[in-house]
């Protein structure tokens, strides 16, 4: 997916598993995870001649975007499906925090 | 008849105010699993004492209780529409309508917690597969994954097979001892399975919308899944390290992010605040007759209905 992602253009199987050398992948290995990333939505594939050129569906910044966006719970659902640890506060409440975090440390220490 | 489908209704609609008050008591944030347990026994409690009482309203008269009862009636029903009778006078036709509303409901409740499990699974499966093509390990915080983000966020994905993400941003933000109060956090989601006690307070949420009753049982059982978390995660580490990375990852966004995105957070003001008072200040935990007052309560306000409906009085 990497591959996919730093390439500017739509590239074929055997151009992905030349971006590959280094780890010495089977041709019918790199063609398997580019069909399942195809079927998953990741990657789109348009024909040319007789081979697939594969593209990445959407940038990896818009990926994470998503994963952020669901981890700061900011997609309008708050769903079950994660349990994000901090919630964004306002201004005014971050100073309430930073407050009680002073007169609340001496008062623990004491 | 009457007097099961009484009681049954009026348990129904006094859990509402009561959730009220529990929601604005200040006790549940000393004993979180307590309050939860009793979240959960008033929800349940309201189901069954809902559908018990528009069944028990179209239930046959005479010693079948309501669950018998209203089979009865149905059973008649069908026979009739079968046999080509005459149409229901209006006392019938009105006893059907109670029961089909009985029905619809048990079927409403059912369907969304299948809904919304089947969307938190899918959520999830989603979150895992872009996590293992755009997430990587770093020694720094064993255990979890990090995602490159400049943005402060901390979260975990539950399930079989659990992960811990951490942002870059807050992976720069936080020192050391602060993300180990952070992993322990997320950690004690993931051991006691807190997804899934929210989970019917979600798909009650989807089942009514409008109703400020369920956003406020749902925001309740948020809030203390998140003290019991933060209590899991004192065990192991100082009450300060844990404060100063709740403050530090809260704050880090203050100021950058759209009021809009805000007040998707903000329905649950002060939580934050109230989370960090308990930490500074920790108050004792209920004492043991106040917790087998609430034990009582939740196991009373769930067996009352359950009896009710299956009872033959």
């Amino acid at each position: 997916m990497d591959v996919l992602w730093e390439s500017q253009t739509p590239l074929t199987v055997r151009q992905v598993g030349g971006c590959l050398t280094d780890r010495d992948l089977a041709h019918t290995t790199v063609m398997t995870v580019l069909d399942r990333l195809a079927k998953k939505g990741f990657a789109r594939r348009d024909r040319d001649g007789r081979a697939w050129l594969y593209h990445a569906a959407a940038s990896r910044e818009a990926y994470v975007t998503e994963l952020m966006l669901h981890a700061l719970d900011q997609t309008g659902d708050r769903s079950a499906a994660l349990a994000s640890f901090a919630r964004r506060v306002t201004d005014t409440e971050a100073r309430v925090l930073r407050r009680a975090l002073e007169v609340g440390g001496e008062g623990s220490r004491s | 008849m009457l007097s099961p489908v009484l009681v049954l209704a009026s348990v129904a609609i006094g859990i509402v105010p009561s959730a009220a008050g529990l929601a604005a008591a200040g006790w549940p944030r000393r004993s979180p699993a307590a309050a939860i347990l009793l979240w959960q026994a008033l929800g349940l409690g309201w189901g069954l004492a809902a559908i018990g009482a528009l069944a028990g309203l179209g239930a046959a008269p005479g010693g079948f209780g309501v669950a018998g009862g209203a089979l009865a009636v149905a059973d008649r029903a069908v026979r009739d529409v079968a046999s080509g009778a005459a149409p229901p006078d209006l006392i019938a036709a009105l006893r059907l309508l109670c029961l089909a509303a009985g029905t619809g409901l048990l079927i409403l409740l059912c369907w969304v917690l299948l809904a919304a499990s089947a969307a938190v699974l899918r959520a999830r499966r989603r979150q895992r597969v872009l996590l293992s093509l755009l997430a990587h390990g770093d020694p720094k915080v064993p255990g979890a994954l990090v995602l490159d983000h400049p943005t402060a966020a901390a979260y975990c994905v539950p399930g079989l097979r659990s992960r811990i993400v951490i942002s870059a941003g807050a992976l720069a933000l936080l020192d050391q001892a602060e993300l180990a109060a952070v992993l322990a956090h997320e950690r004690a989601h993931l051991r006691e399975r807190h997804d899934l006690v929210l989970l019917p307070f979600t798909a009650l949420r989807r089942a009514f919308p409008r109703s400020a009753s369920a956003r406020r049982a749902h925001g309740a059982v948020a809030l203390l899944v998140e003290m019991l978390a933060d209590d899991h995660a004192l065990r192991h580490r100082p009450a300060r390290e844990l404060v100063t990375a709740l403050i530090r990852v809260g704050t880090s966004g203050a100021g950058s992010t759209p009021t809009g995105a805000l007040a998707v957070g903000g329905t649950q003001d002060g939580e934050m605040a109230v989370r960090v008072a308990r930490l500074l200040q920790p108050a004792p935990g209920l004492s043991v007759p106040a917790l087998a007052l609430v034990c009582a309560a939740a196991t009373l306000v769930v067996a009352v209905p359950a009896a009710l409906l299956v009872l033959p009085i």
